[in-house]
């Protein structure tokens, strides 16, 4: 709070703690381009707080010099949600799997957008449940073979584009690993986002995923930048999001042109600005006799 | 001089109005420095069905809700069919005359007292609450007290609107007078004092205590018996300036309230056994991280959704068996609605100071009850101890912040996230004295004994911050009454009234169920010649607890799990039993009221029913 502000560098986020990610996991792609951002930002470290789920993606938190919170699997955004509101001058970024958020954490999912706290939600979308060895995911493509559907996924493949347009999210956009850079600018534009922000990031599993690889990708990805898509269109976002095989679009697909306050900015405890955490907690006497008079 | 006490019966269906009349009444006995104590039995639905609230008066504070019935008010039939039988010689009956009539005779010596409502109250032909009002009007004045209290009540309650405190006053007074004339009063009545008291739930008192203890922020999903203090924390968030949210599930709740706690904001949420259940993995979390957080737990009578709306002691094993592995934690049960003022006050401290999580184990009984409070006890500054806890840092650190530091107490000093040279990531799973994991390595038995006795150690010296049982009574008595919980009010009453029968017994009550305090527990249990421990559940899951933890094993257990709280005669008669031989009593409210199938005209089999009290007739002899 003190300390005076000094210029960052991608270097400085880079925590003692080296990854230990397989080697060619699509999650350093996702660390380094965070790096970048929050250099490009100039996010002091200590003003930044990243949380996490259970999975392979959700070690994160210990590969970046800043606050963080390596949480339970799927509760990362209730977690992140208490941070926020506590402390609305953190930059609060959430970082997990597609287990951990589309999965047993789905519900905070939907209401984390519905809510509009001011997190960045960055889920590392591998299309399998890896940390676990190898599991049909809720991302998992209808037909994909996995060690828990031998005969090929019978279920529908979720679409987290579409599920977070419908939600209500102001802000939903998709990079892949791939291509650090635009997946750079895409973190930028989420976290300047006043609300909720979702960047779902195909982040292949090269242990366990032999459908999704980055070849996948390459074959299939257009970035939105390219096309005349107008990202203030929600029936435009959901055209694109409803595209899968055989062009995948990614870039940002939606972005509220009239969005709503986020939460943190609107609960009436902290419509001044000034944190929970450094508000004063002590209730003066006055109030308190109003208070015990309400039950006289 | 032994004081007087009026029990008051109040009954109707769901919708009747039975609560607000209860209110009117409590609220003006309060403001005559008279004490009351209420308990409301109802079902769980929104109209119909039957509602019955008993609250009991005196000028000597009363514990518990009593063992009978002296004034009934009924709003329907169906609670004059059921509750007229209840009554005592001395007795007295109210109802609305023109409505109807009573379908059987009363017990002897009870006075009928029909109320012609309409020509005392006209606006009752559009209005049949204002039945109430007038049935209320007419109890006071049989109570002995007089009328202008009774109609500051209507004037505040119904501030915004002085036509209807108009009308209500004038119902009322109309009662008052009908009253005096056709009816007589108690043969003790009641008598105003200079007493100020507050009139609350224990709902209320610990919403209202948490924010006095600097609570900022309280998160919730509606439960019953629970969810009244998110209302209470809703309705006072702005101007107290607390963040107070609602949210999808408890598994939410528990997440966002680790999280702002985590965050250096002293956080708070509540449920029930249900709800509960779902928030237990994180609870461990808040133990692993060191983040101290305040969970609540109002019990009501399981299992799965159970009872919901009755009271119930039988989420012990719960609360002692949440979340895996062994963590750290700490375990506290109100004793009276009084005391759960105080309770979060003494959570927040010690979940602050040895960082961990603090549950608060209340119940139905206490949470959905009232009790009147003397304002002095509720007119108090909590000293706010927030233990080893950084919230500022100049830059002038000079070795590294270890956010777990293994230091001879246990306890690291935490740092609040936002500090510069104080970065640290927490994980749940094992990790260093810096937050760096070990679970990912191959092995490291070294330093994982190292964190897991660090934290544990600070359990060492934790008893001494936490409420000690205090034994009640003579330290030499032949038989201890051990309770935990919310059961201390009416243990206490069957005390005094067994010593005063001639049974040599003592009473000890248990606040602090986690960690325990043994050796306080073993000195007096030692001098005993007779345990019998009273619990609110099935399988004694508080006997089961004293044995794990001290070796103890009680003599007797007095037991109750139909829903229904203890009684004082429920105790004494049981305690009875048990030094008469029996080993386990399993008590039954048994009282015609509670069961249509019951004989008609008895007073249900407890002998102790003859000793108590009888309208306007002292307690002990």
């Amino acid at each position: 709070m003190t300390a005076p502000a000094t210029v960052v560098e991608a270097k400085n986020f880079k925590s003692e703690v080296h990854p230990d990610w397989c080697p060619g996991c699509g999650d350093f792609g996702v660390l380094t381009a965070l790096y970048q951002a929050c250099a490009q930002l100039q996010i002091q470290p200590h003003e930044l707080m990243v949380v996490s789920g259970i999975g392979c993606s959700s070690n994160l938190p210990g590969f970046i010099r800043s606050y963080g919170a390596h949480t339970l699997h799927g509760r990362l955004l209730p977690f992140a949600t208490g941070c926020k509101l506590a402390n609305q001058s953190m930059t609060v970024i959430g970082t997990g799997g597609d287990g951990d958020g589309y999965g047993i954490g789905l519900n905070h999912f939907i209401q984390a957008m519905r809510r509009n706290i001011n997190v960045t939600y960055i889920v590392m979308n591998n299309e399998i449940y890896g940390l676990t060895t190898g599991q049909v995911s809720p991302t998992s493509e209808t037909g994909m073979k996995t060690k828990t559907s031998p005969f090929g996924n019978l279920e529908g493949m979720l679409n987290p584009m579409a599920l977070a347009l419908a939600a209500g999210c102001g802000f939903v956009a998709r990079g892949f690993s791939g291509q650090p850079k635009h997946l750079v600018e895409l973190y930028k534009a989420g976290i300047q986002h006043k609300g909720f922000a979702l960047i779902d990031v195909f982040s292949p599993c090269v242990t366990f995923n032999k459908l999704n690889t980055y070849q996948y990708f390459r074959d299939r990805i257009y970035k939105l930048e390219d096309e005349e898509h107008d990202t203030s269109s929600f029936h435009a976002a959901m055209d694109r999001a409803l595209e899968w095989d055989p062009k995948i679009p990614i870039g940002l697909l939606y972005r509220n042109p009239d969005p709503q306050p986020s939460l943190d900015t609107l609960d009436p405890a902290l419509t001044t600005g000034e944190p929970l955490v450094h508000q004063n907690y002590m209730i003066d006497a006055e109030t308190r006799k109003d208070l015990i008079r309400e039950f006289m | 001089m032994l004081e007087p006490e009026v029990v008051v019966g109040v009954g109707g269906a769901a919708g009747d109005g039975t609560a607000s009349a209860g209110n009117t009444l409590v609220l003006s006995m309060a403001r005559q420095g008279i004490a009351g104590y209420s308990y409301n039995s109802y079902q769980s639905v929104i109209r119909g069905g039957h509602s019955w609230l008993r609250l009991r008066f005196s000028a000597k504070k009363p514990l518990n809700q009593g063992d009978q019935v002296d004034v009934l008010i009924a709003l329907n039939q169906d609670t004059l069919d059921r509750h007229l039988q209840e009554l005592q010689p001395g007795g007295v009956c109210f109802y609305n005359g023109a409505k109807f009539q009573p379908s059987y005779d009363p017990p002897a010596g009870v006075q009928l007292c029909g109320l012609p409502v309409p020509d005392l109250a006209p606006d009752s032909v559009k209005l049949p609450v204002m039945q109430n009002t007038v049935a209320v009007g007419a109890a006071v004045q049989i109570m002995g007290l007089g009328f202008e209290t009774l109609a500051s009540v209507f004037e505040t309650t119904f501030a915004k609107k002085p036509a209807v405190v108009q009308k209500n006053v004038e119902a009322a007074r109309n009662g008052y007078d009908y009253a005096a004339k056709n009816f007589q009063p108690l043969e003790t009545p009641l008598h105003p004092t200079d007493q100020k008291w507050a009139q609350s739930s224990g709902n209320d008192l610990l919403a209202m205590g948490a924010a006095l203890a600097g609570c900022k922020f309280y998160v919730a999903y509606p439960m019953s018996p629970a969810t009244h203090i998110l209302e209470w924390f809703a309705s006072h968030a702005k101007r107290l300036g607390i963040c107070v949210r609602q949210v999808e599930d408890e598994i939410s709740v528990v997440n966002m309230c680790i999280g702002a706690n985590h965050m250096g904001a002293r956080g708070m949420c509540a449920t029930s056994g249900g709800g509960f259940a779902l928030m237990t993995e994180a609870i461990g979390m808040a133990s692993m991280y060191e983040t101290p957080a305040v969970i609540i737990n109002v019990m009501r009578a399981g299992p799965s959704t159970g009872v919901p709306t009755k009271t119930e002691q039988a989420d012990l094993n719960q609360a002692l068996g949440a979340s895996q592995g062994d963590f750290e934690r700490v375990v506290l049960a109100p004793i009276s609605m009084g005391d759960c003022f105080v309770t979060p006050a003494v959570a927040f401290d010690v979940a602050d100071k040895y960082q961990l999580p603090v549950l608060i184990l209340a119940d139905l009984l206490l949470c959905e009850g009232s009790e009147t409070v003397a304002t002095e006890v509720l007119d108090v500054e909590f000293p706010i101890d927030r233990g080893e806890l950084i919230t500022t840092a100049d830059g002038s650190r000079q070795e590294p912040y270890l956010r777990y530091k293994d230091t001879p107490s246990g306890i690291s000093p935490r740092a609040i996230p936002g500090l510069p040279e104080h970065l640290y990531t927490s994980g749940t799973d094992e990790h260093d004295e810096d937050g760096v994991l070990l679970s990912d390595v191959f092995t490291d038995p070294i330093r994982r004994k190292k964190m897991v006795d660090k934290r544990h150690r600070k359990m060492s010296t934790i008893l001494h911050d936490l409420p000690a049982p205090i034994l009640e009574g003579p330290a030499d008595a032949e038989t201890t009454l051990l309770g935990w919980g919310s059961t201390w009010g009416v243990i206490k009453e069957a005390a005094e009234r067994l010593t005063a029968s001639g049974v040599s017994v003592n009473h000890l009550q248990v606040k602090t169920l986690v960690p325990l305090h043994g050796d306080e527990i073993a000195a007096v249990l030692g001098k005993s010649r007779r345990v019998i421990i009273i619990e609110n559940n099935h399988s004694g899951q508080f006997a089961r607890h004293l044995r794990a933890e001290t070796g103890i094993v009680a003599h007797g257990h007095i037991r109750k799990y139909d829903g229904e709280p203890f009684e004082p005669k429920h105790i004494v008669s049981a305690v009875n039993d048990v030094i008469g031989g029996q080993e386990i009593v399993n008590v039954l409210s048994t009282e015609p009221g509670w069961r249509t199938d019951h004989p008609t005209g008895t007073s249900g089999p407890w002998d102790g029913l003859q000793q108590v009290t009888r309208p306007g007739v002292p307690t002990k002899a």
